[in-house]
C-alpha cells in the first residue's frame, strides 16, 4: 500500500447532512474511530456502530477513522467510509444497506417529463427533500456538478441514494458522465432501480449502442428486468446534426435534451435572453424527436430568482414544441408545470376519450372509438395522464367525470 | 365613615386644620418640601386574562350592568373625570343607577366637578353620595359651603389627585370613565367622536389603580382603538350609550382674547415683565392659561417673539387656537398638553405630532421622580385672593363660599417663575388682602403679581427686582397695591364663618394646607 | 416534577391552563418625591457606575435591563464591569433577552458577582448554564411572563439600566432616532413602571422634551450619556430577507395553503408572523392571497420587518403594533406612519391583566425546536438538552385563536416529532397545527378544521404518521445523558413553573 490515508466528503460550516472521514490504514493498534458529531448526543453510538460494521465489512482490522458529521444519514456515512476505502484497498465488494420500499416503481415511456430537478450527486443534504417538491423527475447529476476528484464518492453516493432516500415518485434519473468514462458509472446504477439515464454530450447512435450494450450487460448480471430510459442531451453542433440518428438509435431513447450552455459555446457564441442564437438547433432537435416519436425537453433557465422570466421562457419553449425542461431549484417546479399544463381544449379532449374508453370497456368492446375515429391504446394512456395531471395541477376536480357526464346530458 | 373631622392642629402656614378626616388620618402641612413620603404606591388586585373574554370583547349592555357587575355597594369609592366639562352626562348617570340600586354613602371622588352636576345634590341630601373629594364648582361648592354635605370635602389639586391616588391615598373601587372613542376591549381616547375632547389623561390615574374600570362611549370602534390613552388592559367592562356628552359644552367651538381694555393691560405688562426679565429667551418654555387675560399674554409674547427672532421649546396645554397657532407657525416646537379647551385644540393634537397629551402624572404628579411643571420657565396664573406675603387663594371667595377648584395650579407653582395677573379689585372686593381667605398656595412660591396699577414682585426674587430696576413699568411693592386697593374700594369687614369646616384644602403632598368654613347663613 | 422551590423562593407547580388565579396584589414601588430629583429636570449623571452607586448597587440586588440592542448590546456587560469593579457580588441579572453579545459575563457568572440570569439564555450562556455551571437557578419566562413577574412583585427589580437610542436629561426616552435607533423599547415598560431604580443610559442626548417619551421622565432617576449604546449593524438588519431554502418555502406555501382553505385566514383577520425566514415567507404568500381577494388584515403584531411595512402600505394591512422592530423599514416606519403604533409587550402579553392582545389574534404563526404527538411545544432546549434558546413572546401566543408551528420534520439528522419534548414549553392543548414538509397535522381536539378539511388536496396526516416518517428518515435516536440536577426553570405565563431544564452530562 503506497498511500495509506484517504478522505472523503465534505467539511465546513455550512455543510449539513454531510460528514467527512479520514481513514487511515495502520498495521496494528484495531479500530479506532474518532467521533465529531452535531448529532453525537442522539446518534453517536449508532453512528459508532455503524464505522465499525462498514470496516469490518470491507476485513479491514486496523485503523483510525476520523468522523467529522454534520449530521449525515447512515446512507451518507457509510458512502463516505465506503469511498475512501476504496481509495486504499481493491475490491469490488459492495456495503449495501437496505433497499427501502417506497422506490420500488418503475417509469413508462410515455411518462410526464414537464420537470426534471438536477442535484449535485456529491451533496446529500439537496437529495433529501428534493422529492417532496414533486418534480417529474430527479436527476441525481454525476457530471459537470460533481469535481473530476470526488467522482469515486459520488458514484458511492448516488448509488446509497437510490437505494435509501425516498424519490416520492418522481422517476429516478442519473446523469452519468460523459462518453466513454460514463460507462463506469452504470455498475452503481443500474441494479439499483434507475429509471433512466441522462447521457451528457451525445453526439452519435454509436454512443447510444456502445451503452445500451453494457446496460444490457448489467441488467441480466443483475436480473433487472424494467426498461432503463436513456435521455441523451444534445450540447454540441454535431449532435444537434446527429440529432434524428440518436433519437431512433435504441428504443429506449424516450427523449433528447438540448444542452445550450455547451452549445453556445461550440457556437463560439454567447447565450442571450432572445435566444436567437440557439433557434435552429432547439427547433431541429424538436424536429427529430418528432419524426422518432419521442419526447423534447429544454434547457435549464439559469436565473432561479426570476419567476416571470422563467414563466415567459417555458411559453416560449412550448411554443416551439418542447414538452418538459430542466430545472435546478424546486421553486423552479411549480412554474414550469403550469406553464406546460394541459390547455383547455387538450383536457377536454382528454376527458372524451377517456370517456370513451370506460364507456368502451363498460360494454365489453375491444375497440375505442371516438366519433368515426378509432383510437390506440397509448392515446388512451396519454389521455389518462392528461387528466391525471390536470387533477393534480387542480385544474378539474377528482369526479371530473360525473361533470362531464351531466354537461354531455344538459 | 367617621367623624367628618377631628383633632384640630396648626400647621405650618399658621392655618387651624384637622388631623382626621372622614374618619382617615391626615398630616397636617409642614412646609413646601419638608414632607417626604415614606410608604409604598397603593398595589391594586392581581387580575387574570382567565377572567376576561377570549375574543376581547368585554362589552355589557348598560352602565347599570356594569355597576352591578362591577359589585357597586354601599360605602364604595366611585371616580369620574371631567375632561367633558360642562358637557358632562356620564357621572349623574351613574349616580341615578346608585339610587335606583339602592346603595347608598358612595364617595364620588371626579377630577373635577361643574354646574352640570348639580344634579347630584339630590343624592347628597338622600344620602346615595356621602361626600365628594374634588374640584366644587358653582353650585355644589355653595352646597356645601352651607355645611349641607354629610362629609368634609377634599380639595386636590390635578397633581395632587394623581399623588392620592397612586400613594393609596384615595383607594378607587369603581371608574367610569367617559370616552370620545373607544373599541370594546376597552382601549380609549378623546380624539375621535362628537364628545372629542382631545385627551383622557385625568382619567390615567383612575384607570391604573381602580380595582375596577368601566370605559362607557358613544362612539364604539371595531378593536383597535388607537391612540390608546386609556389602556384598554386595565378595563374590567366597556358600555355604549347614546350620548357621552353635550359637544357645544365640552369644548369652546372658538376660545377668544378677552376685550377689554383693562384685562388687556394686565395681559401686555405681563408679557413685558417677561421680556424685561429675560425670561423669554431663545429655547424658554411657557404655560399660560385659557382664560381671556392668559390668551391675550400668550398672544403678546407671540408678537415679541416674532419681532424678537427667538422661539420656545414647549408650551404647556390647556391649548387652544391661539397656542395651535404659535405651533403651527413655528414659534413653539411643541405643545405638552393636559386637555384641551377648543376644537382647534382637539384637531391638532389628533393631527400634529408635536402636539402631545401628557397626564397628571408626567406634568404633576409631586410624588414621581421630577415632573414637568417644574421644567417650565415660566407660568401666568389666575387667583382669586393674593396676600402681602404673597399666599394666594382660589378656591374661595372673600364671601367665604367655595366655588372653585384648584385644578393644576398648585402644581405649576413650581415653576421657575410663577406670576399671576389679576385686577387689583373685583365689583370693590380687594384681591390684594393682609390675610387670604384659604390659603391654596404658599407666598414663598409666587413670583410676581401684575396688576393694572403696578407689578409686585416677591422680595425672595432678588434677582428679578435687580433685573427690573431700571425699567419703565410700574413695580410697586404688595403693600402698595394693597393699599391702593383699599383706598379706592374701602377695608373691607371680614366675612363671618362658622366654625365648623366643610372641607381641607390638600397640598401637592397630600398633607393639608388649609381648610374651609362653614359661611354663616 | 419540578421543585416547589428555586432560588430559595417558593414557586407553584403549574396548575393546567387558566387554572391558577392570582390573589395577591401588584408590586407597589417605593414612592418617590420630586424633592429628592433636580429641580431644573437634569438627572445627567457622570457614568454608568456613578449612575449604580447613586442607586445604592449593593450584594444580591437585581438589575434589569432591555433586549432591543439584540446582538449589538454595549450597554449590559458594562453593569457588570462597574460591579465587578465595586466589588459588589451576587447579583441577579434579568434581561427581557440576552445575546452571544453577552457572552463576557460569563466570567461574571464565574467570579461571583453575577449569581444567576433571569431571562432567556441564548447561545453561550445557555451551553454555560445546561453544564451546570451557574450557581443560582436559572428561571426562564416569557416575554408576558416576565411582565407578569415584575408587575406582581414575584421579581422585584432594584435597578433598571434601559438603553435608550435617545433620551433628554429628564430621562424621557424613545427608539426614534440617533445611531442606534431600534424603533420600539416595548420590552422596557414594566421594568420604568416598577423598577425601585430607573437609570437611562444613551449615546444619543437631546433637548427636552424628547418626543414621543416611551420612557417615561417621571421614572427615572438618572441619566448616563455614553459614547455608544450599540453597534448599529446588529440592532436592526439593514434589510430582512424571505428565506431562499425551496424546503422552507414549501412549508410557507403549505401553511398559507392551508390558511386560506380553512378559511382562518379572512377579511379582517389579526396576524402575527415572526421575522424568520419561513415567516416572512408565510407573510409574503398571505400577503399576495389578501391582494387577491382584495382582503384587509386588521392588524398585525410585530416585531415588524419590511414585508409587513409593505402590507400595511399597501392596504393589506390595516394596523401594525409593535413592540419591537427588527429592520430599517420598521423603524422608520413606525416613526412615519400613524397606524404603525408602538405596543409594549406589558399590553400585548401580560397575562395577569384584564385580557390581552394574544387571544385575539386569529393567525399566529410560531417556531418549535421539538414538538411531541401530544401537540406539546419545546422552544427553549434542544434533543440534546441544552437550553440554547430563550421563550420570547411564544408562550404568550400561544393565546391565539389559531396557533399553527410550520417546522422541517426533521433537522440535521434529528427528528423534531418527538414521544415526549425534552422540555414542555406550551401544552398541546394549545397548538392547533404542525405545517412540515411533508405533511400537516391537526391537533384532535380541533374537529373543527379537521372536519374543515376533510376533502382537501392538502397532504393531512396524524401527528403519529409524521413521527413516523421522521423516524423512517433518521433512525432511532439515543436517550440523552442528563443528570437530576435542575439548571433552569420554564415559568408558565402564570408565573408557575411547568417544566425544568436539567444538567447536561457530556
Amino acid at each position: 500500500m503506497s498511500n495509506k490515508i484517504a478522505n472523503a466528503g465534505n467539511i465546513g460550516k455550512k455543510v449539513r447532512s454531510d460528514c467527512y472521514v479520514t481513514l487511515e490504514l495502520k498495521d496494528s493498534g484495531g479500530i479506532v474511530i474518532n467521533q465529531k458529531s452535531k448529532v453525537q448526543v442522539l446518534y453517536g453510538d449508532s453512528n459508532n456502530e455503524l464505522c465499525k460494521d462498514v470496516l469490518s465489512f470491507f476485513g479491514i482490522e486496523n485503523a483510525i477513522l476520523t468522523l467529522e458529521d454534520r449530521g449525515a444519514l447512515p446512507l451518507v456515512i457509510a458512502a463516505r467510509i465506503e469511498a475512501a476505502i476504496k481509495t486504499l484497498i481493491d475490491t469490488d465488494k459492495e456495503y449495501l444497506l437496505d433497499f427501502i420500499d417506497e422506490n420500488n416503481y418503475t417509469s413508462e415511456k410515455e411518462q410526464f417529463r414537464f420537470s426534471r430537478l438536477y442535484l449535485p450527486g456529491n451533496s446529500p443534504s439537496m437529495m433529501l427533500n428534493a422529492g417532496i417538491h414533486e418534480p417529474n423527475g430527479i436527476i441525481l447529476d454525476l457530471e459537470d456538478s460533481v469535481a473530476y476528484n470526488k467522482k469515486t464518492e459520488a458514484q458511492h453516493l448516488v448509488r446509497n441514494a437510490l437505494r435509501g432516500i425516498n424519490f416520492y415518485g418522481a422517476e429516478r434519473m442519473v446523469r452519468i458522465n460523459q462518453f466513454p468514462k460514463g460507462l463506469e458509472d452504470l455498475k452503481y446504477l443500474i441494479p439499483h432501480n434507475v429509471h433512466m439515464l441522462l447521457v451528457p454530450k451525445c453526439e452519435g447512435a454509436d454512443q447510444i449502442k456502445q451503452l445500451e450494450k453494457k446496460i444490457v450487460e448489467l441488467k441480466s448480471q443483475h436480473k433487472v428486468t424494467h426498461s432503463i430510459f436513456l435521455m441523451p442531451i444534445i450540447e454540441s453542433a454535431l449532435g444537434v446534426e446527429k440529432a434524428f440518428e440518436i433519437a431512433t438509435a435504441s428504443e429506449n431513447v424516450v427523449a433528447l435534451a438540448i444542452g445550450l450552455e455547451d452549445y453556445t459555446a461550440d457556437l463560439g457564441t454567447r447565450r442571450t435572453n432572445e435566444a436567437t442564437e440557439s433557434f435552429y438547433a432547439r427547433s431541429r432537435m424538436v424536429n427529430a424527436c418528432k419524426a422518432a416519436g419521442i419526447q423534447a425537453i429544454d434547457s435549464v433557465f439559469s436565473d432561479v430568482g426570476d419567476m416571470e422570466a422563467l414563466k415567459a421562457n417555458v411559453k416560449v419553449s412550448k411554443g416551439l414544441g418542447f414538452e418538459g425542461m430542466g430545472c435546478i431549484h424546486p421553486r423552479q417546479i411549480k412554474v414550469i408545470h403550469e406553464s406546460f399544463a394541459p390547455e383547455a381544449a387538450a383536457i377536454d379532449k382528454a376527458m372524451k376519450i377517456v370517456n370513451a374508453f370506460i364507456i368502451a370497456t363498460e360494454k365489453g368492446l375491444g375497440v375505442v372509438s371516438l366519433g368515426t375515429k378509432m383510437i390506440d391504446p397509448p392515446v388512451v394512456k396519454r389521455a389518462e395522464k392528461t387528466i391525471n395531471l390536470a387533477i393534480s395541477l387542480g385544474l378539474i376536480s377528482e369526479n371530473w367525470r360525473e361533470d362531464f357526464l351531466n354537461e354531455q346530458a344538459g | 365613615m367617621g367623624n367628618k373631622y377631628s383633632g384640630l392642629v396648626t400647621n405650618a402656614v399658621g392655618r387651624l386644620v384637622p388631623t382626621e378626616v372622614n374618619g382617615e388620618k391626615q398630616v397636617p402641612f409642614q412646609g413646601v418640601g419638608k414632607f417626604k413620603p415614606n410608604a409604598s404606591k397603593h398595589g391594586p388586585k392581581i387580575n387574570s386574562c382567565a377572567d376576561f373574554p377570549e375574543d376581547g370583547n368585554k362589552q355589557v349592555k348598560s352602565l347599570k350592568e356594569a355597576l352591578v357587575k362591577a359589585g357597586l355597594k354601599d360605602g364604595m369609592t366611585i371616580s369620574t373625570h371631567h375632561h367633558f366639562r360642562n358637557g358632562d352626562l356620564v357621572a349623574n348617570q351613574i349616580f341615578d343607577v346608585a339610587k335606583e340600586l339602592g346603595v347608598k354613602n358612595l364617595r364620588w371622588v371626579p377630577s373635577a366637578s361643574f354646574p352640570c352636576h348639580e344634579h347630584l345634590i339630590q343624592y347628597l341630601e338622600d344620602g346615595t353620595i356621602h361626600h365628594i373629594e374634588g374640584s366644587m364648582n358653582g353650585p355644589l361648592g355653595r352646597f356645601a359651603s352651607h355645611g349641607n354635605m354629610k362629609g368634609m370635602g377634599v380639595l386636590r389639586s390635578h397633581g395632587g389627585r394623581y399623588q392620592a391616588i397612586q400613594d393609596g391615598e384615595v383607594k378607587i373601587d369603581i371608574t367610569v370613565i367617559g370616552a370620545a372613542c373607544a373599541d370594546e376591549f376597552g382601549n380609549a381616547n378623546g380624539l375621535h367622536g362628537p364628545s372629542a375632547s382631545g385627551l383622557l389623561g385625568f382619567a390615567l390615574a383612575d384607570s391604573q389603580y381602580a380595582d375596577k374600570v368601566i370605559v362607557v362611549t358613544d362612539n364604539m370602534i371595531p378593536f383597535p382603538c388607537v391612540p390608546w390613552q386609556i389602556q384598554g388592559n386595565y378595563v374590567d367592562y366597556t358600555v355604549q350609550i347614546e350620548q357621552v356628552g353635550v359637544p357645544e359644552k365640552i369644548v369652546s367651538g372658538t376660545t377668544q382674547i378677552t376685550k377689554s381694555p383693562d384685562r388687556l393691560l394686565l395681559a401686555e405688562m405681563t408679557a413685558q415683565f417677561c421680556l424685561e426679565a429675560g425670561i423669554i429667551r431663545d429655547g424658554f418654555s411657557f404655560q399660560s392659561g385659557a382664560g381671556g387675560t392668559s390668551l391675550a399674554v400668550g398672544d403678546y409674547f407671540a408678537k415679541i417673539m416674532r419681532e424678537k427672532n427667538i422661539k420656545a421649546r414647549f408650551a404647556r396645554g390647556g391649548s387652544n387656537k391661539y397656542l395651535v397657532s404659535m405651533l403651527e407657525e413655528g414659534l413653539v416646537d411643541y405643545i405638552l398638553d393636559g386637555q384641551t379647551f377648543d376644537l382647534d385644540g382637539v384637531k391638532s393634537m389628533a393631527e400634529n405630532p408635536n402636539h402631545t397629551w401628557t397626564s397628571p402624572f408626567t406634568s404633576y404628579n409631586y410624588h414621581g421622580k421630577g415632573n414637568f411643571a417644574g421644567l417650565v420657565d415660566v407660568v401666568i396664573l389666575g387667583a382669586t385672593e393674593v396676600d402681602v406675603n404673597f399666599n394666594a387663594n382660589v378656591v374661595t371667595h372673600s364671601d367665604g363660599l367655595l366655588l372653585h377648584g384648584i385644578g393644576g395650579w398648585q402644581n405649576c407653582l413650581f415653576s421657575k417663575t410663577v406670576i399671576l395677573p389679576v385686577p387689583l379689585f373685583r365689583d370693590r372686593f380687594p384681591v390684594i388682602l393682609d390675610e387670604v381667605t384659604t390659603i391654596c398656595g404658599p407666598g414663598e412660591l409666587i413670583d410676581v403679581i401684575v396688576t393694572e396699577r403696578g407689578i409686585a414682585i416677591n422680595p425672595k426674587r432678588k434677582d428679578l427686582i435687580e433685573k427690573l430696576k431700571d425699567t419703565n413699568l410700574p413695580i410697586k411693592s404688595i403693600q402698595e397695591l394693597k393699599d391702593e386697593a383699599e383706598k379706592i374700594c374701602g377695608k373691607p369687614a371680614k366675612p363671618e364663618f362658622d366654625d365648623e369646616l366643610i372641607a381641607v384644602i390638600k397640598w401637592v403632598d397630600g398633607t393639608i394646607i388649609d381648610a374651609v368654613k362653614k359661611v354663616k347663613s | 416534577m419540578v421543585p416547589t422551590e428555586i432560588n430559595g423562593e417558593e414557586v407553584i407547580p403549574f396548575k393546567g391552563i387558566g387554572k391558577h388565579k392570582p390573589t395577591g396584589r401588584k408590586y407597589a414601588p417605593p414612592i418617590p418625591t420630586v424633592l429628592d430629583y433636580p429641580e431644573d429636570g437634569n438627572k445627567v449623571v457622570g457614568s454608568l457606575k456613578e449612575a449604580l452607586k447613586k442607586c445604592g448597587l449593593s450584594d444580591g440586588m437585581t438589575i434589569s435591563t432591555h433586549h432591543h440592542l439584540r446582538n449589538g448590546d454595549l450597554v449590559s456587560n458594562t453593569i457588570f464591569d462597574a460591579a465587578k469593579e465595586m466589588g459588589v457580588k451576587d447579583l441577579v441579572w434579568f434581561p427581557s433577552a440576552s445575546f452571544p453579545c453577552n457572552e463576557p459575563i460569563m466570567v461574571y457568572l464565574e467570579d461571583g458577582t453575577v449569581n444567576r440570569i433571569e431571562g432567556s439564555m441564548n447561545g453561550p450562556l445557555g451551553r454555560f448554564v445546561s453544564q451546570g455551571k451557574m450557581k443560582g437557578t436559572a428561571v426562564l419566562r416569557s416575554h408576558g411572563g416576565r411582565a407578569q413577574a415584575i408587575q406582581d412583585g414575584e421579581v422585584k427589580i432594584d435597578i433598571a439600566v434601559l438603553a435608550a437610542p435617545s433620551s433628554d436629561l429628564f430621562g424621557n426616552a424613545n427608539a426614534l432616532s440617533g445611531p442606534s435607533a431600534c424603533g420600539v423599547l416595548g420590552y422596557a415598560t414594566t421594568d420604568f413602571l416598577y423598577a425601585d431604580r430607573v437609570i437611562v443610559i444613551t449615546d444619543n442626548l437631546v433637548d427636552f422634551p424628547n418626543m414621543p417619551m416611551e420612557i417615561q421622565g417621571n421614572y427615572v432617576d438618572f441619566v448616563v450619556v455614553v459614547d455608544k449604546i450599540g453597534i448599529p449593524e446588529r440592532i436592526v438588519s439593514g434589510t430582512t430577507q424571505i428565506t431562499k431554502s425551496p424546503d422552507r418555502l414549501l412549508i410557507a406555501e403549505l401553511t398559507a395553503d392551508f390558511l386560506q382553505e380553512s378559511e382562518i385566514l379572512k377579511d379582517g383577520c389579526y396576524m402575527q408572523a415572526g421575522a424568520g425566514g419561513t415567516s416572512l415567507a408565510i407573510g409574503h404568500y398571505l400577503h399576495q392571497i389578501l391582494k387577491e381577494k382584495g382582503w384587509k388584515s386588521k392588524l398585525g403584531f410585530g416585531g415588524s420587518t419590511k414585508y409587513m411595512v409593505q402590507m400595511l402600505e399597501e392596504g393589506t394591512m390595516e394596523h401594525i403594533m409593535d413592540a419591537q422592530a427588527f429592520d430599517l423599514d420598521a423603524v422608520a416606519s413606525i416613526a412615519n406612519n400613524k397606524n404603525h403604533h408602538q405596543y409594549p409587550v406589558f399590553n400585548a402579553y401580560n397575562f395577569h391583566s384584564k385580557g390581552n392582545l394574544t387571544s385575539m389574534m386569529d393567525i399566529m404563526i410560531l417556531g418549535a425546536t421539538e414538538v411531541d404527538v401530544n401537540f406539546n411545544g419545546n422552544v427553549a432546549t434542544h434533543s440534546d438538552g441544552y437550553l440554547l434558546h430563550g421563550i420570547g413572546g411564544w408562550q404568550n401566543c400561544l393565546h391565539a385563536k389559531n396557533v399553527i408551528l410550520p417546522i422541517p420534520l426533521f433537522r440535521d439528522r434529528i427528528s423534531v416529532i418527538k414521544d415526549e419534548v425534552t422540555t414542555i414549553c406550551g401544552p398541546g392543548e394549545m397548538i392547533d397545527i404542525i405545517v412540515t414538509e411533508r405533511g400537516i397535522a391537526i391537533n384532535p381536539r380541533r374537529k373543527d378544521l379537521i372536519e374543515k378539511m376533510k376533502n382537501s388536496s392538502l397532504p393531512i396526516k396524524t401527528i403519529e404518521e409524521l413521527k413516523a416518517e421522521a423516524e423512517a428518515i433518521c433512525g432511532p435516536a439515543q436517550k440523552p445523558n442528563i443528570s437530576d440536577e435542575v439548571v433552569a426553570a420554564i415559568k408558565w405565563v402564570d408565573g408557575t413553573v411547568i417544566d425544568v431544564v436539567r444538567k447536561v452530562i457530556d
